[in-house]
This record gives structure tokens, sequence and C-alpha cells, in this order.
């Protein structure tokens, strides 16, 4: 099987791997670079769990090549905390409205959400509910999710007006 | 003191953790040298093994094994898999061999694993297989398997019935012999999946240095899994750990065992490895267990007034190809038909079947959606023939609560006879009516029309056998450093156990929720468990945390007595402190008394005095508690596409008191979602060899974000006395009656084309055939 020479940054993090061609994004980052935070779903592209950030656009790390990510930069949910122990706006909002159980779908969840509130920092409800058709979840019915969504929202306009 | 968690929306302690990729799920487990599994699956639904040739799989680099059946211990290769819940009416008692022998009975059986350094070449080397297949007729649609020339499920059975049995009380056939009114509906109902969003994983570690096997399972119910390794694999119990880490959802299908529980674990002691499966999504539409394929066919005879005199009829229920879960599906279906109506005369027979698709067992509700949607059909019947409303119906037929205790006269799945011990179901409708604006409706119906859209609203009450035993326990020990560790057999696969347990323990005991280490789901920490299903852990483990944590806290006011010198009635205890009440308040914490309850080596205790803060308690329900509720859909029906969308959800649900409402209304929301799939997305399909045709979330939907609706949700809290907390159980209850309210609202949207729908799901083709059938479109035609 072909290898390549790749070299990435994951979560500010620079890395070089060799890697078979066929390794997915999502393998590198779980089992190579030991980021088991993002999670894989279905491995066909529906669910959205494994959704990280690559260049700073949503993408399906279950899709994605290792070696398309070459040069690229990754964020993925272990690189959304401001630190160790504490957890951002948009992940406290999801403890505070009940937006996960399981937690399976959180990581991608995060960073579908991650990207619409930077792109559109005051979403409708519908628009949240729309760009999370992308992702999955089996456990909360999306109430907390959606919720989550819209206080975080709040949450972050405010911290920009002050 | 207070109670101060218990009852209050605390939010979770699991989340930090799961929020920061912090979580700990099977697939990340990992060990140096761990070799990875890829399981060899049958393609055909049934068929004879001639041979297995696996020498160029072995051939190939990477690969360290190929394990067919033989290569397994004695007692896994010939013998079939115990059966989780046995029966005496189980005429056929069949369960799959972990590695299939010389049959396969469904598309997917395991028939040999490889072990190789990666999943990749492990998925490589599975083509290199060759298996020699003779392939044999399949039974697919289970309607037709029990015909005399349907082909046989089994090469060994004579007939495809696995059971039959009848459930009844009263005397159905007269009651039906002199009743004005007899309204009869055969009812289909579809199977789908728990499709929990983390599919099934095992790891197994085999520890040369203690020989001790630890096993890491994506599973609801990690001390049966360690029971059942140590019958398969022939091993002592203490040599066995089971983990059930953070688990990824479960909804039932991680309830039982599974043949690769088994192989991974007797593969990584074969090749003295690590060695890990993870399962893929399409392994999991093919081989994780799916529910609620029934047929009914049921009567309702009532009175001019719509109040009933009997329900009789039959239940045709398809078991798949083994029967592991026993029969408990149909039989809690047969039991919860009554529901929560005063119905004097009852008659079921019930016949299961086997089938060549996958096994069915416990999908969130085991058998009470398809019931509940069988008998709210059959009062929405009564209804429409009465020209009667549908609440009022129900409202006639209601259980009052000063009948309660009320004894239906059925035996339910705990051997126990079915007795509900709580409930107003008067006031539950109530409420729901009064949340959706009931009275309102026909107005919005009528405004909506004169807009050319068509809304509906429909009910579903259901009555739930929740809690149901033998036990789970939990241990309360007060640690050197003052924190609590509590250990439980209860698991977590998103209800918040951790959570909800320590709300319990923190109030008891008087200790604050932040200083309690919690080990679930882990056989290490507790010798006795049972696991997740039947919506039971918070009546058994939640009953067990606040008994354990009462017995800690007398022993903290004993022994804090003693050493302070006060009686045991002045000493408080709150947040990890034991206070004495009088004086310049003296006071001892935790620390300090968890080293004093240590003793000192050599010197006896004082009379009375035991070693450590310590307490286990395994609460026994005396029998299942009835959690029940009503839920109310308005829905708008696009005739044009068949499409339905939920404009408005109700539910007012009784789980006795709450522990936690937060956690209590994300059960009921993401329960209602599961039922909204139910009620209008999911249906795995076969074709007629049964094979199953919907392997991808793309061919099988599940509720989206713009699917679901946020509920409006009321709690009605009967408090059980059947337990110290008064609690009852919330899991399932948002799922069972969805479909029941949700289909009846879209029949309701389409009442004037007079269109009827007894299917579940109700997809869009079958709206439009309905409608095409009733000519609707030429009807919709003249009015524009």
């Amino acid at each position: 099987m072909a290898t390549l020479k790749i070299s990435l940054t994951v979560n500010g993090q620079s890395y070089g791997r060799e890697v078979e061609s066929r390794l997915t994004l999502a393998d590198l980052l779980r089992h190579e670079l030991d980021l088991t935070g993002t999670h894989v779903g279905c491995e066909h592209g529906v669910c959205g769990a494994c959704t990280v950030l690559i260049d700073g656009r949503t993408a399906r790390s279950c899709l994605t090549f290792a070696v398309q990510a070459d040069g690229c930069e990754i964020t993925t949910v272990e690189g959304l905390a401001p630190a160790e122990g504490k957890l951002n706006i948009l992940q406290q909002a999801f403890q505070d409205q009940h937006g996960l159980q399981c937690g399976f779908c959180t990581p991608g969840m995060l960073m579908t959400l991650t990207e619409l509130l930077r792109d559109n920092p005051d979403p409708t409800e519908s628009e949240v509910r729309d760009v999370l058709t992308g992702n999955l979840c089996r456990c909360t019915g999306y109430a907390g999710i959606v919720s989550a969504a819209l206080e975080a929202a709040r949450r972050l306009r405010a911290q920009q007006e002050r | 003191m207070g109670a101060k968690q218990f009852g209050a929306r605390v939010t979770r302690v699991e989340d930090p953790a799961l929020l920061s990729g912090r979580g700990r799920f099977v697939d990340d487990v990992k060990f140096p040298g761990m070799l990875h599994a890829c399981f060899v699956r049958s393609p055909h639904a049934h068929a004879r093994i001639r041979g297995i040739d696996a020498s160029p799989a072995r051939a190939l680099p990477g690969v360290h094994a190929v394990l067919t059946a033989d290569d397994l211990p004695a007692s896994m290769a010939t013998n079939r898999m115990p059966m989780l819940v046995p029966n005496p009416a189980i005429a056929a008692s069949l369960t799959q061999h972990c590695l299939a022998r010389d049959e396969v009975c469904y598309v997917g059986q395991t028939v040999a694993v490889v072990l190789a350094d990666s999943r990749y070449i492990a998925e490589d080397a599975i083509a290199l297989v060759d298996v020699d297949y003779e392939v044999l007729p399949a039974v697919s649609d289970y309607r037709s398997a029990d015909n005399p020339n349907a082909p046989r499920a089994h090469l060994t059975l004579d007939n495809n019935v696995a059971s039959t049995f009848r459930m009844a009380y009263g005397d159905a056939d007269a009651a039906f012999a002199s009743a004005p009114h007899v309204f009869t509906e055969e009812i289909w109902q579809h199977r789908g999946g728990g499709m929990a969003m983390e599919a099934r994983a095992v790891v197994a570690n085999p520890d040369p240095t203690d020989d001790l096997l630890t096993v890491w399972s994506a599973t609801q119910t990690p001390h049966i899994c360690r029971r059942m390794l140590a019958d398969l694999l022939d091993r002592d119990l203490e040599t066995i750990r089971c983990i059930a880490p953070d688990v990824g959802g479960g909804f039932g299908p991680k309830a039982i065992f599974y043949a690769e529980e088994a192989v991974i674990p007797a593969a990584a002691l074969k090749l003295r490895r690590p060695v890990k499966w993870t399962e893929d999504r399409r392994e999991h539409f093919m081989c994780a267990t799916q529910e609620r394929d029934q047929l009914w066919t049921v009567s309702i005879a009532v009175d001019d007034a719509g109040k009933i005199l009997g329900v009789r009829g039959t239940l045709l229920h398809d078991t798949g190809a083994f029967v592991p879960w026993g029969i408990i599906m149909p039989y809690i279906a047969a039991a919860t038909m009554p529901g929560p109506y005063v119905i004097p005369n009852y008659a079921l027979d019930i016949k299961i079947v086997l089938t060549n698709k996958v096994a069915t067992t416990p999908v969130r509700g085991a058998g009470r959606p398809q019931a509940v949607f069988a008998m709210e059909r059959l009062m929405d019947r009564v209804a429409r023939e009465l020209k009667l409303d549908p609440a009022e119906v129900r409202f006639r037929n209601f259980i009052q609560p000063q009948q309660m205790p009320y004894a239906v006269g059925l035996t339910f799945r705990d051997g126990k006879p079915l007795i509900y011990d709580s409930g107003d179901y008067p006031k539950a409708q109530s409420e729901a009516l009064r949340m959706i604006e009931y009275a309102a409706f026909k107005q919005r119906k009528a405004a909506a029309r004169a807009q050319g859209r068509f809304i509906g609203i429909g009910i579903g009450n259901y009555v739930e056998g929740t809690g149901l035993g033998p036990y789970e326990g939990v241990t309360v020990r007060v640690l050197p450093n003052g924190k609590v560790a509590v250990a439980t057999g209860a698991t977590n696969q998103g209800q918040g156990t951790r959570t909800t347990l320590g709300q319990i323990v923190s109030d008891r005991l008087g200790c604050r929720l932040e200083d309690i280490i919690m080990t679930v789901g882990d056989t290490a920490a507790i010798p006795q468990g049972i696991g997740a299903f039947a919506s039971r852990q918070a009546v058994n483990a939640g009953s067990s945390a606040m008994i354990a944590g009462v017995a800690v806290r007398t022993q903290v006011i004993k022994l804090a007595a003693q050493t302070l010198g006060v009686p045991e009635s002045d000493i408080d205890v709150e947040d990890g402190v034991a206070v004495a009440r009088g004086g310049n308040r003296p006071s001892l914490t935790f620390r300090e008394l968890a080293r004093l309850a240590q003793g000192m080596p050599g010197f006896s205790f004082p009379a009375g005095q035991t070693p450590g803060l310590e307490y286990t308690a395994y609460f026994t329900p005396p029998q299942a508690s009835y959690c029940s509720g009503t839920h109310l859909a308005e829905v708008e029906v696009d005739p044009m596409t068949g499409a339905v969308k939920i404009l408005d959800y109700a539910v007012a649900h009784d789980s006795g008191t709450i522990i936690n409402p937060l956690i209590v209304d994300g059960q009921i929301q993401g329960g209602v979602a599961h039922g909204i799939g139910n009620a209008l997305l999911e249906w795995m399909r076969y074709d007629e060899n049964a094979q199953p045709l919907t392997t991808t979330f793309a061919d099988y939907l599940i509720p989206m974000a713009t699917d679901v609706p946020t509920c409006k949700i009321a709690h009605v809290e009967s408090p059980t006395p059947l337990n110290p907390l008064g609690v009852k159980g919330a899991g399932e209850g948002g799922t069972i009656p969805a479909a029941a309210a949700i289909i009846a609202a879209a029949e309701d949207a389409l009442s004037e084309f007079g269109v009827h729908f007894a299917e579940t799901p109700l997809m869009p083709e079958r709206i439009v055939a309905a409608l095409r059938a009733v000519n609707a479109y030429e009807r919709l035609a003249e009015i524009a």
C-alpha cells in the first residue's frame, strides 16, 4: 500500500506523518494522533459525528483522506476550550441547556455550530435547525442543542459588545 | 437539612469531559500490540456452509489469524449462546452459535473473524475468506411465515412457530356476542433499529500478569456480559472484568449479549494480544437487533356511549432468526394493550414466528409502542364511528385515580400481577389538551383549511411498566481524602446516571456533588449488577443510592458523636462535615472521620463500630411501577407530497417523583424524537429473500433537527408507593405513544377524504396512495 508523507496543523500543533493513502482523516486524528474526541458514527457522511474544521470550514473527516489534509489547518473538539478544565461559551451553553446526553454526536455538533456562529452571529431558530440537519443526534431530540446554539449566540454577542 | 439536589434542575456532571473531547468510548481504548478484528458475515439470509477456505486470507501480510467456529474454546465452538430471558412457552429455543458452524440464518451472521495489524488490513482479508455456501430458501415476510408451505427459517425446524400463548381475563367472546358495536382493525407495524450514534464495540485485553481478562464493551449490561463470558470461556467469574465506559447511546439493542462480545475476548486469549472490534454502521444495520414487526388483528366492543365492553384479537410477532431475549416484547405488548382504560373483558392470542432476519429484542419501548398504537387506533375508530370527540371517548373509559391500585387482570413480564400502583390518567390528558389548546383546534383547522392547508390533531395515551427488578446496587464509601466513592451496577448511555445518583447521595449522606467519585458500568466496582433496560435504573439504583446514603450518614453521625462526646441527635452532616449543634460547634470532616473509621492497627474497635464508612444497598422492587401519560400531536399534511410536518407536540407525563427535571425533560424530548422516527421515517426494509435493503442513513432516515419540534412538557407527579423515592421510569415514555398520536393527527388532517391509516411508519408514498385510492386528487383539482 502506497504511503505518503504529510504535515498538518491540528489545534495549533504541527504534526508530520507518513500515512497510507487510504487512511481517513478521522482515523489519523483518532488513532495516529490520539485525538479521540472526533467520533465516527456512520463512515458514509450522513451522521456528522466526525465533523472537523479544515482551514476553518466544516468537513466530514470520515470522508476525507488524511493525505487530502496535507498542509491544512485542522480544528477538532479538543481545540475549542480556552484552557484545560475550562469550557468555551458554546460548550458551556450545551451544558446549561442539556444539549447532550450520551455525548457521541456532540463533538460534531460543536464544530458545525462553531462555524455557524462565526459566520452568522445572530441566527434564527430555523437557521440553526437547518444547519444542524447535517448532524444526527439520537438522544436529545435536538431541543437542547438548538437552545444551546441560540443561547451561545446571545452570550457571544454580549461578549462582543462589552 | 432539606433536600438540596433532589428535584432540582442540576446540570450534569458528565458534560465537561464529553464537551471537551475527553470522553472515553470503547473505540478510544488503545493498547500496544493491539490487533484489530473484522468479521466474515453471511451474505445470505439462509444457507448451508459446506466449507471455509481461509488460507489466502491468512497469507495476507499483517494478518495474524482467521478464526472459525472450531478455533474457539470447546464451550463456544459447539454450544449455542445462552438465552438471556428463557421462558417455558418457547417451543423452539434457538440462539445462534458465536461463529456459525454449518448453517447461517440471517444476513450478517458471524461466520469467521480476521485478526490483523489494522482494521484496514482486516477488511482486506475478509474478502479473501472463501466460504462455500449452499443457498437455501429464506423466510422474509413474517405474515406468511407460518404457512405450511413456507420455507423453514432453520433446517432443523418442522415449522416457524417459536411460541404461542394467550393473555386474557373476563369473557371477551360473551361481551362481543351481546355488544351493540364491534369494530375491527388490522394493524401492520414495521421494524426499525435503536440506531445509537455509537455502534457496538468490544476491546479485550488478556493480562498474563494477574490472569485477568478485561473487556470493554459498548453495552448497557456489563455485569450480564461478564456472566456470559464466564460461561462461554469456562473461566472463573473473578478473572473477568467488564467495563462499559462512556457508551454512545443504548436504546435497547445494546442490552443483549452478542456473539461478537464473546468472540473478541476468545480471540484475545487465543492470540495472547489485546484485540479491538468496532462495528461499522453497515454492520449495525445488519446485525444489531431490531424491533417492532407486529401484525395486530384486533376488535373492540363498545356500548352506545362508547364505553368499552371488551377487546380481543390476535398478535403475530416476528422474532427474526433467533430468540435471544425470549418472548418479552410480544408479552409486554399484550400486557400493555389495555393501557389506561377500563376494559372488562380481554383476550389476545399471540403467535411468535421465526424469519431469516436479525433477531428482534427490545428497542426503546419494547412492544409497548405497538400495543399503544393498536389500542389508540381502536379508540379513534370508536370516536369516528360513534361521532364522538376522540378525547371524550378516552375520558369516558379512563381508570379513575380513586381506583388505584388497579388490578388489570393479567400477569406482567415481571411475573407479578399487572397492578397499576398509581397514576391520574384524566389529569394527564387534561393537562396535555390544555397545553396544545385542544378546545380551539377546530377553529385552527378551519382557518388552515381556508388557506388550503390540512392540519390535524391526534391523541396517544399509555401506561408503561417500568423499574423492573430484580435489583440494582449502590455502594457508598467515604474515602480517606474526604471524597465519597459511589459505585453502581447501573450504567450510563446518556441518561445522566452519574448526576442523578450523585444528587441522591449528596442529599442523603450530606456531601457536595462535586466531591462524589462515581463508578458506573464496571464489574470491578460492585459485585452484582443488572444494567440499563426497562426504564429501571432510577427506581432500582436510585432507591439503593438513597438507602446506602442514609446508612453511611448514620455511621458518620455515630462515629462523630462518639468522638466528640455529644449525643447522636446533636450531629448535623452537611457538605462533608459532621457538626455538633451545641457548644462551640465542634466538627469533624469526612477526611478525619474516614481515617478514624479505619481504626488503629492492633487496637480493637469500640463495640458496635464497623470498619470504614461504607454501605452497599441492593434495592429490590416488589413489582413494576407504572408510569403513564398523554401525548398530543398537531400536524400538517401536504397531500401533494405526502409529507407530514409536526406543528406542535404536547406531553403530560407521570414518572412519579422527579429527581432532575432537566434530565427527565431531555429523556421525554429524545424519546419523542425516536417516536417520530417510528411514526414517519424508520422502516428497516428487506427484500423477498430477506436481504436488508436499508443499510445506510441515506436509505433509513432517522429524525433530523428539522423533523422534531421542541415539545411542551408537563409533569403529573403521582409518586409510586413501591419504592422509597416514589420514582417511576422515564426513559421510554417519550417514544411509546408518539406514533399513535402522530398518525392519528395525520389521519385527522385528511379527515375530509375519509382516509384511514393503520400502519407504522406512515411514509409519504402511503399517504399519497391512500389519497389516490379515494380519488382525493380529482376532488382537490375540482376545488382548485
